[in-house]
């Protein structure tokens, strides 16, 4: 289950452009971020797309209908000039107006029930082909939500995106129109020959053999065409990197004075997309050039050859008058066979990424015990934590007791895997040796719901949604009350909140209001504190606060964290006061368990990465060997 | 309580940002709803001059196209007329026993009609693709160029989000109408009046008959093109909501779950996707609406045509020919019509892109290059602020008449709490920004007047960002100085103690770093900039924040590096910690905007300021 970073975009447009297509095919989104490469030599098979019809169950009555109309409609489209035969070789020709208006009457009862079964074809896909889109994309969400952070580290939330969007548009755009396009244009196709063929058969012929170079050569333009698109989007892909990095690199681009060398990079970059867009632009000339010197051609010899069958006595005049008449109406079937070929292959494609990632098994799954009155005594009992592939464990041999109300220090280098020691609380990775309990229960026992409200965390960087304040706040508890938000918000020195344009209801994130770093780890501070967990897990979340303000935060956390078991990695020695014992994590375990003045007294590798008056060692050089 | 909160912020959110954000998105329109009359006639002026501005290089192309596509429909629109003349006048010869000689001549005028049309249409489509190549090649070029120059003010308020779709899918909409849109809009007029004068000539009575539901056509697309319209607006913003809410708890599942956010979660995604699939429902019905409306449009006259024409033909009035000539051109005039209701969509996307280009090209960089620079041969770095004030927002000082100077070679450290202006300081020692009042010099050359590439190579900062291009360990490096050798960058890595780390990697400096250098952790990302900067040899090195990702072992290495590093030039050193004050010549304590202290660290310390009192409580933090 490789996350391959590949995604045909659904907008490859490929002509000749149906207009049959939904109106909104333009409007479908596009991530432009994702560098979109070509799955190569990956076996297809309609086996996935097959599976997604179950979607379509609830709209069978519909469907029946839309293609019973879809037949309907072929058939009063062919009949048509037929009518206009019968009145040539008729009333005109044989000088009897009175089948004239009978005859005309019935063309035009043929054209308005041609016009209303289109109608209710279309009126009526819409409903089960954009509840197929968006059932399939409820489920994704609803299953991207339960997948484990394992999954999603190695997923990119665009790749996610372009599944959720593009591929899914794809499929709509398959089931909606390309099946139903496929199976008319063939069944035309076939009604036409033959009434042509009825009609006069050597003609009838000559218009076969004429489909066939288009067949043939539309086909195999297409898989050209596709695979040049591809390399266009591909390329398009690497363009948009670098605009990506230009855009967020700005500052440094700037401060190093190298905007030429950036351009030169991108332009180069945008002059290879130029030249191959200049490929696609005249293999599709050719092509279309091709598709249109046929049938006119056609024209010319079936002209010909039906005016001297005409003389012959062989044709009527109305005859040929259908006879080229239907035989143009032939030319966008024929046409677009290749082109939606070439969207069930983007179809198939589409639905393998997709059922790709609703088949990926959510590895952490419920528990069933329920704590009847958690106290938070926290335990990891030898625990293992390994990445999936990877050689050498993240976490061995993990012993760590921390009794309820006491709060322990986790201090390491860089690299050390305190986050991922975090992480196993909540269950947001399970361990892969050993076990973590909670007042005894082993947490993959318990209860996700109930897990996750016994720990709340604070990330270091804490992650913000753009949406208002309170609904950020209250992220772990809907049913927080004004008070308890402002105590919250009281101990994580988050006040600015009251001050922001519409105090509680700002928006911020993304979309809104941007925060300072410092901010943002306040705010996220207040989520955790509001959430009144037994066990509080704070990741580094005072880097980015000044020292006055980090000793403020500091100052209240000692309440909360007196009511609750704590764990809080530090990097710094002000942040270790906060807790009862230090857990020195190092290559993977835990070293060394004890207060911050033993440890600094005992331990040199504790003295090496928090005491921070090494530097002023430095600095006298004389004193450096106290 | 919170629901109301979400639902009211994500609907009401967007017109409230929209107001009150359009004093700094200056004349630019962005995903406004509806624009005011006299907002989208400037809007629309600033597009055509965009637009003419990027055709006129092609006049001349353009004028041949034109003439192509009006051989090339000509070609094409003689072809049902030449079977009316093959019918009528080819035939009946050869019924009379004259031979077919007339008949044949009239095919080989087909086709050669019918070689025409493919000629001139293959010169046509690749002509015209070139044209839209070009011009896209040139928007993009014009439009990167532009966002690399605009200053740093700009691009703090415009988000990197909103460039990064500028350069992409607002480009891409104008590539779309190129490539596709604007050849069926040629091809559809031109058919249109074309057919229309030839159903005239051919017979006045039957083509007027024809041509009677023309004006029905017009009023019907006309109410269509609108609809679709207000359509296409709202599919876009219901997209973009499941978009944003889609990533957002992608990027932020950790969040998600660790807070058991998942039912809210759904609950807001059904919301959002349900009103997405309202608005695509709209859409479709209004195609299934538009399409076989076009279509009984088409079949009516053909009827009437059948009927009228006929009855014509019974009277001798027409012929034969004629009444196949005009079922032939029938079929040509409608099918067009129909790929106009795609064709809009796609030229109201590429309208609004080009009206956010548009806007985006109009910004004046802020902070703009001199026209008579000022040569500084070699920098030594003496910087001076001269009765210097700044602000972002009018009445909101950062700083308030700054004066002081820096010695050529001293390092200074700025302290002080969050906001009190130390980072604005910094900014406007590397021209990031201009003062609002006052001056800043270099060598005593007031800023504005060194070119940027002067000014960059005497002036770098570094700051907890660490910004990592795609590409290897050296190529990063080596951004400091383009032309560096590999001892050089080597030795670069050295020097600030990144050597180690770096020949630690998998391929030493040939080692990607990975989107963003995402396969670096923050500290080693933070040493990899610093040798980047120490490469680029500026006479004035600023650093703000510059080591607060490292842990205490990288930073007591670098500090250590930092002593000989800065030893012969000017340096502003910004931070929290005071670890890094200790290296300092001299300390600023900042407040409020203003230098309330300043002394060389020693000094302050023994005295009863505030920088004391700092020093004191670190101190205390280090217990």
């Amino acid at each position: 289950m490789s996350p391959d970073s590949s995604s045909t975009s659904g907008s490859t447009a490929g002509p000749p452009a149906s207009p049959d297509d939904s109106g909104s095919s333009s409007s479908d989104p596009q991530y432009p971020l994702e560098s979109r490469k070509i799955p190569r030599s990956k076996r297809l098979s309609a086996l996935s797309l097959w599976r997604l019809r179950s979607y379509l169950r609830p709209y069978l009555g519909r469907l029946a209908l839309i293609w019973v109309s879809a037949i309907l409609g072929i058939g009063a489209g062919i009949a048509i000039p037929l009518v206009g035969k019968e009145i040539i070789d008729g009333p005109i020709a044989r000088r009897d107006p009175g089948a004239l208006v009978p005859l005309g009457l019935l063309a035009l009862a043929l054209g308005v029930v041609e016009a209303f079964l289109t109608y209710l074809r279309r009126w009526h896909q819409s409903h089960p082909v954009l509840g197929l889109e968006t059932a399939i994309r409820d489920d994704l969400y609803r299953h991207l939500q339960r997948l484990p952070m394992s999954f999603h580290g190695e997923w990119q939330s665009g790749q996610l995106l372009s599944r959720a969007t593009t591929d899914l548009s794809t499929i709509r755009r398959f089931f909606g129109f390309g099946l139903l396009f496929l199976v008319m244009n063939i069944l035309q196709l076939i009604t036409v020959t033959v009434v042509l063929l009825n009609m006069y058969w050597p003609l009838g012929l000559l218009v076969a053999a004429s489909a066939a170079p288009i067949i043939v050569i539309s086909l195999r333009f297409e898989r050209r065409y596709m695979r040049i698109s591809r390399q266009v989007q591909d390329e398009q892909g690497d363009l948009a990197t670098l605009v990506e990095e230009a855009a967020l690199g700005i500052r440094t681009i700037r401060a190093f004075g190298r905007r030429r060398h950036v351009y030169e990079t991108y332009d180069e970059s945008a002059r290879k997309v130029h030249a191959t867009s200049m490929d696609k632009v005249v293999l599709a000339s050719r092509f279309f050039t091709f598709l249109e010197v046929i049938p006119n051609v056609t024209l010319g010899l079936v002209l010909l050859l039906g005016a001297l069958a005409v003389g012959s006595g062989a044709l009527t005049l109305g005859t040929l008058v259908a006879f080229t008449t239907l035989m143009l109406s032939l030319v966008w079937p024929i046409a677009s066979l290749g082109y939606i070929l070439a969207m069930g292959q983007e179809a198939i494609t589409a639905a393998d990424r997709v059922t790709e990632v609703l088949d990926t098994p959510p590895a952490i799954v419920d528990g069933a015990a329920v704590i009847p009155e958690p106290r938070g005594h926290l335990r990891f009992e030898g625990v293992e934590f390994r990445f999936p592939g990877a050689e050498r464990p993240v976490l061995h041999d993990v012993w760590l007791d921390v009794r309820p109300g006491e709060t322990v220090a986790v201090v390491g280098a860089t690299g050390s895997g305190k986050t991922t020691l975090t992480a196993l609380v909540p269950r947001l990775m399970d361990v892969t040796g050993g076990r973590v309990t909670i007042d005894g229960y082993d947490v993959r026992d318990l209860s996700l719901a109930q897990l996750r409200s016994v720990v709340a965390t604070a990330f270091e960087e804490p992650t913000l949604f753009s949406m208002s304040v309170r609904e950020n706040l209250t992220l772990g508890r809907r049913d927080a009350t004004e008070r308890e938000m402002r105590e919250a918000i009281e101990v994580a020195q988050a006040g600015f909140v009251y001050d922001l344009p519409w105090g509680l209801d700002t928006r911020i994130g993304e979309q809104g209001m941007s925060l300072s770093g410092g901010q943002r780890q306040r705010l996220a501070l207040a989520r955790a504190v509001l959430s009144k967990p037994k066990i509080l897990v704070l990741d580094d979340t005072l880097s980015a606060l000044d020292v006055e303000t980090e000793a403020l935060v500091e100052e209240a956390l000692k309440h909360v964290l007196r009511e609750a078991t704590g764990m809080v990695v530090a990097h710094r020695a002000s942040t270790v006061l906060l807790a009862d014992k230090v857990a020195l994590l190092r290559d993977g375990t835990i070293t060394h368990v004890g207060t911050h003045q033993e440890l600094l007294a005992e331990v040199p590798e504790y003295r090496e990465l928090l005491a921070q008056d090494a530097d002023l060692d430095d600095l006298d050089p004389e004193g450096a060997l106290r | 309580m919170s629901t109301e909160g979400t639902t009211t912020t994500a609907t009401t959110g967007v017109t409230d940002e929209s107001q009150e954000s359009r004093r700094w998105r200056g004349v630019a329109a962005e995903d406004r709803d509806e624009l005011p009359e006299k907002v989208s006639l400037l809007l629309r002026a600033r597009s055509r001059r965009l637009l003419g501005d990027l055709l006129r290089p092609h006049r001349g192309q353009i004028t041949l196209l034109v003439v192509i596509i009006v051989v090339s429909n000509a070609a094409g629109l003689s072809i049902p007329f030449l079977v009316k003349v093959g019918i009528d006048s080819g035939i009946p010869p050869m019924l009379a026993g004259s031979g077919a000689g007339a008949l044949l001549l009239i095919v080989a005028a087909i086709l050669g009609a019918a070689l025409a049309q493919a000629f001139t249409r293959r010169v046509f489509l690749k002509l015209s693709g070139r044209i839209g190549q070009d011009i896209l090649l040139e928007l993009r070029r014009r439009v990167f160029d532009h966002f690399q120059r605009l200053s740093l003010s700009f691009h703090e308020k415009y988000t990197s989000g909103r460039v990064i779709s500028r350069l992409t899918s607002d480009v891409e909409a104008i590539a779309e109408l190129l490539q596709s849109g604007f050849d069926s809009l040629v091809t559809a007029v031109l058919t249109l009046f074309g057919t229309a004068v030839l159903l005239l000539v051919l017979d006045v009575h039957l083509g007027l008959a024809a041509l009677v539901p023309l004006p029905v056509l017009y009023l019907f697309t006309r109410w269509f093109r609108r609809e679709s319209g207000v359509v296409y607006r709202r599919t876009r913003e219901a997209v973009a909501l499941v978009i944003v809410h889609f990533v957002e708890s992608m990027t932020g599942i950790r969040a998600v779950q660790a807070f058991r956010r998942e039912p809210r979660n759904q609950e807001i995604f059904e919301e959002l996707d349900e009103s997405y699939r309202a608005a695509n429902m709209r859409g479709m019905r209004l195609v299934a609406l538009f399409m076989p409306g076009i279509k009984l449009i088409g079949n009516v006259t053909v009827a009437t045509v059948l009927l009228y024409g006929g009855w014509l033909a019974f009277r001798d009035e027409v012929t034969v020919g004629v009444l196949a000539a005009f079922l032939l051109y029938l079929r040509q005039f409608y099918e067009p019509m129909q790929e106009i209701s795609q064709f809009y969509n796609t030229l109201q996307s590429a309208g609004a892109a080009l009206e956010k280009l548009s806007g985006v090209l109009e910004e004046r960089p802020l902070v703009a290059e001199p026209e008579h620079p000022v040569p500084l041969e070699r920098p030594r770095g003496e910087v001076r602020f001269q009765d210097v004030a700044f602000s972002y927002v009018p009445d909101v000082p950062i700083l308030r008449r700054l004066t002081l100077t820096i010695p050529a070679g001293q390092t200074v450290a700025v302290v002080g709490a969050t906001g009190a202006g130390k980072t604005t300081l910094a900014k406007l020692i590397a021209r990031f920004y201009d003062p609002t009042e006052g001056r800043v010099l270099l060598d005593g050359v007031p800023l504005p007047d060194l070119d940027e590439a002067t000014l960059r190579r005497a002036v770098v900062m570094v700051t907890q960002e660490n910004f990592l291009f795609t590409g290897t360990v050296a190529e990063n490096i080596r951004f400091g100085r383009p032309e560096a050798s590999m001892a050089e960058v080597m030795a670069a890595a050295e020097a600030i103690g990144a050597h180690e780390f770096i020949s630690g990697l998998p391929e030493g400096y040939e080692t990607q770093v990975g989107k963003r250098g995402g396969r670096m952790s923050a500290g080693q990302r933070q040493l990899v900039a610093f040798a980047r900067a120490f490469l680029a040899d500026p006479a004035v090195l600023i650093l703000d924040e510059a080591t607060s990702s490292l842990d205490v072992p990288s930073e007591r290495l670098l500090q250590r590096a930092l002593r000989t590093i800065l030893a012969d030039r000017t340096a502003l050193i910004i931070a929290h910690r005071l670890s890094t004050v200790e290296i300092a010549e001299r300390v600023l304590v900042m407040d409020g905007g203003r230098v309330v202290e300043d002394g060389p660290p020693d000094a302050l310390i023994a005295g009863e300021g505030r920088f004391a009192g700092l020093h004191r409580a670190w101190l205390d933090s280090l217990a």
